[in-house]
């Protein structure tokens, strides 16, 4: 793979929103500076310059109206792209999000087709705080009519992105801010990784650990350190949450017998509940140990490095989750 | 009246499909014939009927809680808005909307909503479409005097007028939000004084007379399509019965007295007099329309009876398209 064409996540996103408006006129873009100033990541960076100001739209700081825009064009038949700069504002435009967005199609008896990605950016490490820092995930799971994309990998990022913007139905993309400058292989041509399949990132035996954004980065270095002990990890990347494809998470948790799941949200009523729950309910005589869940403490993400780093989940205690349910550590030593 | 005979005619046949429908509805869920909430539009039928009469089959509407009148107005059919109302399968909404959600996209008719203000941005959304297609579609938001205190509509108001979009804010001042009076809940008299706020004419007309609306919405319709950008209609009106449900006196927020001075000046029965006095309509020929609506809305009422109920099978169905491009 050395000699492929080598993009940063950051434009791994920016190329499939590009090439999505070079072949679909239908498709716009609608958010808080992402026009002339390219986004706060650069996220929409030269869009503007190229397909100007009517397709990449600068709105006012109006997170219910941003939503609404893309509810409105969409379901009269644009095809838009909305971001919202961090996920944390989305809690501003929860009602435009939950309650139209996501449930025109189905309270109007299926007439209504709402192809709207939202898109923004999730997660900590920033010392960003406690409104720019969080991972929501899990409240949007939660929502019949949603779809939910968080993608670890350039080369998922555009592929997923590119899946988003075809997709009928309303997805959000979420954006890691510290995945944003990660290289990585990214096909020049179009393609698309499709919603809904898991990504097996690494194969191994003895453990199956889930996790996604960020984490799939943290979780395959602690696979990679206990395979120097003999312990084979198998690393899977869901990168749709929602639907989340638990069928390759039950046959991962058949062999292995032994799963824990990471996360960046906080542990209670996190994704991770989810699939624990649906593993002891399709797996439950297959398990070795109680499938273990390794998140956020429950409080507000905190500003300061010194209290974020104990905050976020690391290497240190994504390995010690792997031990715990793999009993590798004798009773009493 | 500068407006022709024929689009008098046409503004009461609008208002009087919305009575008949609201008036049936009510009786059925005295009847305890329709599940769920029952939000009427008696009394407001001049605001929906003046503005959709301006409007073509291809622009675009949303609507509110009290929506019936809009799609009514619209062009809705009433089959499928009675067999909606009665959660059968062969509703708009297959029974899965109900009367806060009824819609049909076919008629530009984006949806009821049971979300205060929540139609306004999604109306920007539609505006902001039919201007980068070019078509020269416009869009309306309806809204009540209540929905201008919530965050959305100064969103949307904002957002439209600063992208310049070719849309009409529709505000139904009923004098209440649900049962609070609008002077508890703010402190302005006239919703129009906010258009200002956002850079966009508003104009007050009485709600009351469907003439009045009829022209107001022609020229914000005429300027919205000419790419002229937003306004603000505000008309004045009430609703005769409670905020929901069939009861119209002896209510603990409003006095009988006020209910029967606005009844004084109903949509309808002004029209027809005025119709009658400029010898434009004749009794006989308005209770031949009433004869032939009465008739429409009975048709309905045995359709939606006869229909079916939705299966068991019909919960998953429709909660996402499967035509995603993957």
């Amino acid at each position: 793979m050395s000699d492929e064409r080598k993009l940063p996540y950051v434009m791994a996103f920016n190329e499939a929103v590009r090439q999505a408006m070079e072949d679909d006129p239908n498709v716009f873009c609608a958010g808080e500076d992402i026009g002339a100033f390219g986004g706060v990541f650069g996220t929409f960076g030269g869009l503007q310059a190229k397909f100007g100001a009517e397709r990449v739209v600068d709105t006012p700081i109006s997170e219910q109206a941003i939503i609404g825009l893309g509810v409105g064009a969409a379901v009269t038949g644009l095809r838009p792209i909305v971001d919202l700069m961090f996920m944390d504002f989305m809690c501003v435009a929860m009602d435009q999000i939950v309650n139209q967005a996501a449930k025109l199609k189905y309270m109007f008896g299926g007439e209504a087709r709402i192809p709207l990605t939202i898109t923004t950016a999730g997660g900590g490490g920033l010392s960003a705080a406690a409104q720019h820092s969080q991972s929501l995930e899990a409240l949007l799971c939660h929502i019949p009519g949603l779809k939910v994309v968080h993608p670890a990998t350039p080369y998922d990022m555009k592929g997923l992105m590119a899946a988003c913007i075809r997709e009928d139905n309303p997805t959000v993309m979420i954006k890691h801010k510290r995945l944003l400058g990660i290289q990585g292989p990214v096909p020049e041509e179009r393609y698309i990784v499709p919603l809904g399949v898991a990504n097996v990132v690494r194969p191994g035996n003895d453990v199956t650990i889930v996790a996604w954004g960020r984490m799939v980065h943290e979780a395959t270095a602690v696979a990679e350190k206990l395979a120097g002990e003999g312990i084979q990890c198998e690393v899977i990347d869901p990168r749709t949450l929602q639907p989340l494809d638990i069928d390759t998470i039950v046959a991962s948790a058949k062999k292995t017998n032994r799963v824990v799941v990471v996360h960046e949200a906080v542990r209670f009523g996190g994704l991770g509940a989810e699939v624990a729950a649906q593993i002891q309910e399709h797996a439950f005589d297959y398990l070795d140990a109680p499938v273990g869940r390794i998140a956020a403490p429950f409080s507000p993400v905190p500003f300061s490095p010194a209290l974020e780093q104990h905050y976020i989940p690391d290497g240190a205690r994504i390995e010690a989750g792997i031990r715990s349910v793999l009993f590798r550590t004798p009773v009493g030593a | 009246m500068s407006i022709t005979p024929a689009v008098q005619f046409d503004l009461h046949r609008r208002m009087v499909r919305i009575r008949l429908f609201e008036e049936a509805a009510g009786r059925l869920a005295e009847a305890a014939k329709l599940p769920g909430f029952l939000h009427l539009y008696v009394g407001e039928e001049a605001v929906a009927s003046g503005i959709c009469g301006a409007l073509n089959d291809d622009d675009h509407i949303t609507s509110t809680h009290r929506g019936h009148g809009h799609l009514v107005a619209k062009g809705g059919d009433f089959n499928r808005m009675m067999a909606e109302l009665m959660g059968k399968s062969t509703g708009y909404c297959k029974g899965k909307g109900g009367s806060m959600h009824i819609s049909d996209l076919s008629l530009g008719m984006l949806g009821a909503n049971g979300i205060v203000g929540a139609g306004s941005p999604i109306a920007v959304g539609a505006a902001f479409a039919n201007k980068y297609r070019g078509r020269g579609q416009v869009a309306v938001a309806f809204f009540g005097d209540g929905a201008t205190n919530i965050g959305a509509f100064h969103e949307a108001a904002n957002m439209a007028c600063a992208l310049h979009l070719p849309i009409v804010f529709a505000c139904e001042n009923n004098e209440y939000g649900e049962f609070t009076p609008r002077d508890k809940t703010m402190a302005i008299t006239d919703i129009v004084d906010r258009a200002a706020g956002y850079g966009m004419p508003g104009v007050i007309v009485d709600g009351m007379d469907v003439i009045a609306v009829h022209e107001a919405a022609l020229e914000a319709v005429a300027k919205a399509r000419a790419g002229g950008g937003p306004s603000l209609i505000e008309a004045k009106t009430y609703r005769f019965y409670n905020h929901h449900g069939v009861q119209n006196l002896g209510l603990k927020y409003r006095s009988d007295d006020e209910v029967a001075k606005w009844k004084e000046r109903d949509p309808i029965f002004t029209l027809e007099d005025r119709m009658i006095e400029n010898k434009v309509a004749t009794r006989q020929r308005f209770d031949d329309i009433w004869a032939e609506l009465r008739n429409d809305i009975e048709t309905a009422i045995k359709f939606a009876e006869d229909s079916p109920l939705p299966t068991s099978d019909q919960v998953l169905v429709d909660v996402y398209s499967a035509n995603g491009g993957n």
